[in-house]
């Protein structure tokens, strides 16, 4: 069985302006949801009180809320845990508590929620001891994730140039940062919670991504070797179109085991399941619609890629 | 397809049959248990096996069974539940003398334990627990250590005789300052000579004095810090084995943060309790006219003397009078002994202490003299349906040794091993420059949830594989086959080199693993489309799998070494989950570097190489 015909020559690059004026609009629309709309920070990132509670008789949200609000806790965020009856509150201790120990201010601000909740809901309990995150823990995984990511991208360029050309690195990393900004714009504008599970996602995005890149970018620098006229949209066309099937069959191997993790693997990594399959999507057609055309846009010519043998001047010199 | 060589099939079959061998103990489910060690010299013996037994029996807590070691004592229960009632029921039962920890019991048959086969430890959100992490406050530290060279530098120049205006803290520093340059000059020889710690720099006052400024050097400093994490770590650990938590986690994180895991613990506040004890320190002297041994047997002891225990259970009198505390000690490190080589522990006392420690060493040489070590534990216990807070205290004697001759400020304790030098030198560190901890995390993850989530993660790793076993036979028919055989492998040798590895497993290790199950197949897909491709371009079979293999080496390579990469990335990132999420991604990225490249060819050259006859055709 086979996805494509064989001797398919759908030609990607005629509808590089299109394809590459959309990439834009949507990194451009992907900067603006993270930087104004934010990403939904988890407990892990925000750093505050995660409590659970667990009512007699079901519960709307709505209402807990309005008598968080009342007891003076205005921006908790409640959740349903599922059933109607089991909620979480997330929330930050009031500042003023700034120098008592994190953990007794944690205590005290559970017991609070507690008495605040049990007004007209007698029996309301807490389901476990509060969970609490210090801010500046939280401060720093952002900051550490923040440096993995260049760290990573700065690695894979450097290798890239190396194995391949300098083009071919900038290509990658504009590609990567292309996936990564789109994904984290996609998580902002649905508001997901973003918490330690989602930046690993991420980061596993940016591996993923520079995986389908490397075997498209391979093949253009196979066929420019090969190929003796060389006209280089041709052949980037060519080698998008060579690796189409496989482009297509590995994500959709990847989407499935992601699929069944995120419909199986249980709420610890159903945002991480979700997270991967969003960059599955985004990283698999920016390796057909956006990498070459950036190649192409950067110039990369048959003449980068001849294997160098010149160098070698002992061997230049043999007959 | 002769081009395959001999010593790559034998790999293949080695690595096939060790995968099996080391993945297999994590089929077995470890089962809840409890352990019994003794404290002091209790024993383990029958007599104790019997009255467990009956203990159980008596509280109707049904029990599988006991075993008793050389040191300890194992209790297996059916489940969490009575695991817990059992350990309460003992710990009650058997008081002081024992510690009574949770654990899980392997089931692992003892042929696999014997050949090092062992499963991976679970972690936190796999079996439920407290996790906290502890910040460090370095700050506390410095500052004590800026008053202790300040008393240094100010009793030096009084010994010296070497007038000053005034010594005083400065900013990150010490300034002493001095009328004349030449006073100056005279101090600052003389600290070069007492220590090589501080950093020494001249400067006027507006006042005209000639000031001199000491700061601590920043090596010193940064080992400071270090030696106070280590001390931390274990103060932390000898403290959680009181909370009988069989294997905890204590490890630093960062440069000033502690994680601390126990595994089966639900009650937050006993443990923060524990964690949060007080430590002192105390010099006594030893009454050597009492025979300890008879002391302990008959509990007679001196009004002047008291009876104390080492770590190891010996019995140690001492006089009850201080003769130097621990906020008298400035510094405690293990060093070397400078004519024997041997492992030592140098002591530094202040001022106030060397005093103390002189007088009493004056006219006590060749007399014995043991430092105790005093943690004082809150705790909370109901009388009368009401919470009263009291405290335990509990001594235990670090060590005793002969006083050899007079000594102040500085002296050292010899004739121990290096990890004796080592333990004591942390635990008077923790008993008298204890740096406070603050807990900055907390979270609790209830056993059931982690039971749950180990049940979702494997139901989600065997459906992604069945999963992906079927789509590879189905669009790559006997190549998608030979891929489903490498990639079953290559799950089993990922868990095996995890397992042999101690790799913790988490959710998002789970995760991780699902990940390589779906990203490994990508070599075979590469390999296929390209032996699909030369089939198409003419070659012949054999030449196109050849060719398949050998043009989709270098792209294998370098999508795996981009990948690789990225893997690197996630682990240094650091903290715990995405740490766990890297390891795994990045072993099973190797692991599958193998399976899905040199093991498919193996399968592929035996199943088409070994026919006489011409191969016409590829089920590809």
């Amino acid at each position: 069985m086979e996805l494509f015909h064989r001797d398919l020559n759908i030609d990607f690059l005629g509808m590089r302006k299109v394809s590459i004026v959309i990439s834009t609009i949507l990194v451009l629309v992907s900067i603006w949801a993270v930087a104004v709309k934010g990403l939904n920070y988890g407990l892990d990132f925000t750093g505050g009180i995660l409590i659970q509670v667990n009512y007699e008789q079901p519960i709307d949200v709505g209402d807990v809320r309005a008598s968080l609000e009342k007891a003076g806790y205005e921006h908790a965020v409640v959740q349903s845990l599922g059933g109607t009856r089991e909620i979480s509150i997330r929330l930050q201790p009031p500042k003023a508590d700034a120098k008592e120990s994190p953990d007794k201010v944690a205590t005290a601000v559970s017991k609070q929620v507690l008495s605040a909740l049990a007004v007209g809901h007698p029996g309301v309990k807490l389901a476990q001891p509060p969970d609490f995150v210090g801010p500046e823990v939280g401060q720093e995984l952002k900051t550490s994730g923040i440096y993995a990511a260049i760290v990573v991208i700065l690695g894979i360029t450097v290798y890239l140039g190396v194995r391949f050309e300098k083009r071919f690195a900038f290509a990658a990393v504009a590609s990567e940062f292309h996936d990564t900004v789109i994904t984290l714009g996609i998580i902002a504008l649905v508001q997901r919670e973003f918490d330690m599970t989602v930046l690993a996602a991420v980061l596993a995005v940016i591996g993923y991504s520079i995986n389908d890149k490397v075997v498209v970018f391979d093949r253009v620098r196979e066929l420019f070797r090969l190929t003796r006229k060389a006209d280089t949209p041709q052949i980037l066309n060519r080698a998008i179109n060579n690796t189409l099937s496989r482009t297509i069959i590995t994500s959709v191997f990847t989407a499935i085991t992601m699929a069944s993790l995120g419909l199986f693997g249980g709420p610890a990594v159903h945002n991480f399941a979700i997270t991967m399959l969003i960059g599955i999507l985004v990283g698999t057609l920016s390796s057909i619609f956006f990498a070459s055309p950036m190649l192409l846009w950067l110039g990369v010519s048959k003449k980068d890629l001849m294997p160098v043998t010149r160098e070698n001047p002992e061997l230049a010199r043999r007959p | 397809m002769i081009d395959f060589p001999r010593w790559k099939y034998w790999l293949v079959g080695i690595a096939m049959v060790l995968g099996l061998l080391y993945a297999a103990p994590n089929a077995f489910r470890p089962q809840p248990a409890v352990q019994i060690s003794p404290n002091h010299d209790a024993r383990i013996d029958a007599t104790l096996q019997k009255q467990v037994a009956a203990d159980l029996d008596k509280a109707r807590i049904p029990y599988e069974d006991i075993t008793t070691g050389k040191d300890r004592m194992l209790v297996r229960f059916a489940n969490t539940e009575v695991q817990l009632q059992g350990s309460d029921t003992l710990r009650l039962a058997l008081g002081d003398n024992y510690t009574v920890a949770l654990n899980l019991a392997t089931t692992v048959p003892h042929w696999l334990q014997a050949i090092g086969g062992r499963a991976m430890p679970l972690g936190l959100d796999l079996q439920g627990g407290v996790h906290f992490l502890m910040a460090v406050d370095q700050d506390a530290v410095l500052k004590k250590q800026q008053q202790r060279y300040l008393d240094d530098i100010r009793s030096l120049l009084r010994q010296k005789q070497i007038p000053y205006d005034v010594v005083s803290q400065s900013g990150d520093g010490v300034q002493a300052v001095f009328k004349t340059s030449d006073d100056r000059d005279k101090a600052t020889g003389a600290i070069t000579t007492d220590t090589t710690d501080l950093n020494l720099s001249d400067s006027r006052t507006p006042g005209g004095g000639y000031a001199l400024l000491a700061t601590i050097k920043p090596d010193v400093l940064q080992k400071l810090a270090q030696t106070t994490i280590t001390q931390n770590v274990t103060t932390l650990r000898n403290r959680v084995n009181e909370l009988g938590v069989s294997e905890p986690l204590i490890q630093q994180q960062g440069e000033s943060r502690i994680v601390v895991e126990l595994p089966g613990v639900q009650d937050t506040a006993e443990a923060k309790r524990v964690l949060g004890a007080v430590a002192t320190l105390e010099y006594h002297a030893e009454d050597e006219s009492v025979n300890a041994q008879e002391a302990a047997r008959t509990g007679n002891v001196p009004p002047d003397d008291r009876l104390y225990y080492t770590k190891d259970g010996r019995p140690v009198v001492l006089k009850k009078r201080i003769i130097v505390s621990g906020d008298e000690l400035v510094d405690a490190s293990q060093g070397y002994d400078q004519q024997t080589g041997m492992p030592d522990v140098n002591v530094t006392l202040n001022s106030a202490g060397a005093r103390k420690m002189l007088d009493f060493t004056t006219s006590n040489v060749g007399k014995r003299m043991g430092v105790v070590y005093i943690e004082q534990t809150p705790e909370v216990k109901m009388v009368d349906g009401k919470e009263v807070h009291t405290s335990k205290t509990t001594e235990t004697v670090l060590n005793d040794a002969v006083i050899q001759g007079v000594f102040g400020k500085k002296f050292q304790t010899t004739g121990l091993s290096q990890q004796e030098a080592q333990t004591l030198s942390l635990m008077l560190r923790s008993g008298s420059l204890a740096a406070p901890m603050q807990i900055v995390e907390e979270r609790v993850i209830g056993p059931s949830l982690g039971q749950d989530n180990i049940r979702k993660g494997e139901r989600a790793v065997i459906l992604g594989l069945v999963l992906v076993l079927i789509a590879a036979a189905f669009y790559y028919r006997l190549f998608g086959l030979v891929a489903d055989i490498a990639l079953t492998f290559n799950l089993l040798i990922l868990i095996a080199v995890m397992s042999a590895v101690g790799v913790t497993l988490t959710m998002p290790g789970i995760a991780g693993i699902v990940l390589t199950l779906g990203m490994s197949i990508d070599a075979n897909v590469l390999i296929c489309e390209r032996i699909r491709e030369e089939l198409h371009h003419g070659s012949t079979p054999l030449a196109s799998i050849r060719a398949g293999y050998e043009k989709a080496w270098s792209v294998i390579l370098d999508a795996n070494v981009t990948h690789l990469l990225a893997a690197l990335g996630l682990v240094t990132v650091g903290a715990g989950a995405i740490k766990g999420f890297g390891i795994t991604l990045g072993i099973g990225i190797l692991t599958s570097l193998f399976t899905s490249v040199t093991m498919t060819h193996a399968i592929t050259a035996l199943i088409h190489g070994g026919r006489k006859r011409k191969l016409k055709t590829l089920w590809v």
